[in-house]
């Protein structure tokens, strides 16, 4: 046998048999990841949503929304969306939810974030603060957002639309304040246009 | 060439000080530096790497008389890349969590020089039993160091060790080091006493 054939012949049956494990293996794993997947919103939508049985998916244009209701009811509790944006460094999505007329945030959770550890990160838990390290999402419960939401520095917010920022991670806190004051609204009209 | 064959011990022991890829041979930085902000993070780049290492360098020393020498470094990477897919979705279907800390640095693990070095260096040349002692001894190597550092690091920077609390509440956490510089820092730092430690056991 010739060199270059033998060449061809051992990389082929290389490359066959990897893409034969890798395909047996995916298989195996696909519908785990799925389900940590499925896992992860569920718990998202019920941090972020008040008191609701069950909930609905609603596609509009492209956009998932989630709808949570009780069960002797038809009126929606409140409505969940996944929001993105960018961060100081990449990619922010965040899990909003608010109540059905959409006044006011009924809470906030980021699903995805890389921001500075230890400044950045207190976006999403911030373990400096001992009595409540979740501080900065939880100002979001009730915060009205319209006309839209405002950032307040080193003092306490006054108003029902402002949040105070993290000291040291003004950034990340305006990114977050951000990208909620742009999609909410565009949510909103989606949302308004076929209800 | 008539040389007496080394002893299995010795190639085990070799990867753990004398050849030990991160602080003697200063492979594999990248995720050394990237992943080790705690502990249990060190401690899974670790095993993942050290779990493709062992199947590479096991097919790989197998398979040493039937890949043509050009096409071996071709040959090597696939192989290398399959395993280290598998580790990769094994942890985002079985341990989610460490998953997503790691994030892209478990794929990056088909591109660690400790791996290909090591088929290139050795499984290529030495029988499987061999080729598994190696592999075994590179991978704790690299895991001991990757958990010092992550050790290191996590106590100064979160004051905790495997998230357990270590330092009291009078500890006021360096944030520096679960940054990027103090992974710089505190690797500088170990390679500069294993060099410290080599020459007082020479000197002895």
């Amino acid at each position: 046998m010739n060199k270059t054939t033998k060449m061809v012949i051992v990389l082929t049956v290389i490359t066959g048999l990897s893409g034969a494990i890798l395909s047996s293996w995916d298989s195996v794993t696909k519908p785990k990841i799925e389900y940590h997947k499925l896992q992860a919103l569920k718990a998202a939508i019920s941090d972020v949503l008040p008191s609701y049985d069950y909930y609905e998916e609603k596609d509009i244009d492209g956009k998932t929304i989630y709808i949570g209701k009780l069960n002797d009811s038809t009126q929606p509790t409140g409505i969940a969306f996944k929001v993105d944006g960018s961060g100081f460094q990449g990619n922010l999505s965040i899990m909003v939810g608010v109540d059905p007329s959409f006044t006011s945030i009924t809470g906030i959770k980021v699903l995805e974030q890389i921001e500075t550890p230890g400044l950045g990160t207190k976006i999403v838990e911030d373990p400096s603060n001992k009595t409540n390290p979740f501080w900065f999402p939880e100002q979001f419960v009730g915060v009205i957002f319209s006309p839209q939401i405002n950032v307040v520095k080193n003092s306490i917010p006054q108003n029902s639309n402002e949040i105070q920022a993290i000291s040291g991670a003004t950034i990340s806190s305006k990114a977050v304040v951000r990208i909620l004051n742009e999609d909410i609204v565009t949510i909103k009209e989606l949302y308004q246009s076929v209800n | 060439m008539a040389k007496t064959p080394t002893p299995l011990s010795k190639e085990f022991l070799k990867g753990l000080w004398n050849e030990n890829p991160i602080l003697r041979m200063l492979l594999g930085l990248c995720p050394t530096l990237a992943v080790t902000n705690s502990a249990i993070n060190g401690l899974s780049m670790g095993l993942a790497t050290t779990f493709a290492l062992l199947c590479s360098s096991i097919l790989i020393s197998l398979l040493r008389k039937i890949i043509p020498s050009q096409v071996r470094i071709a040959g090597y990477i696939v192989i290398i890349a399959t395993f280290v897919t598998v580790a990769d979705k094994f942890l985002a279907a079985y341990l989610p969590e460490i998953s997503k800390e790691l994030g892209p640095y478990v794929p990056l693990i088909v591109v660690n020089c400790i791996i290909l070095g090591r088929q290139e260096a050795f499984s290529s040349k030495n029988g499987v039993g061999r080729s598994i002692i190696d592999a075994l001894g590179m991978g704790s190597g690299f895991i001991l160091v990757l958990l010092v550092l992550g050790s290191i690091r996590e106590l100064f920077g979160s004051a905790t060790i495997f998230n357990l609390q270590i330092l009291g509440d009078w500890f006021n956490p360096w944030m520096i080091m679960i940054l990027p510089p103090g992974a710089f820092l505190t690797l500088g730092l170990l390679i500069g006493l294993g060099n410290w430690l080599n020459e007082r056991k020479v000197k002895i």
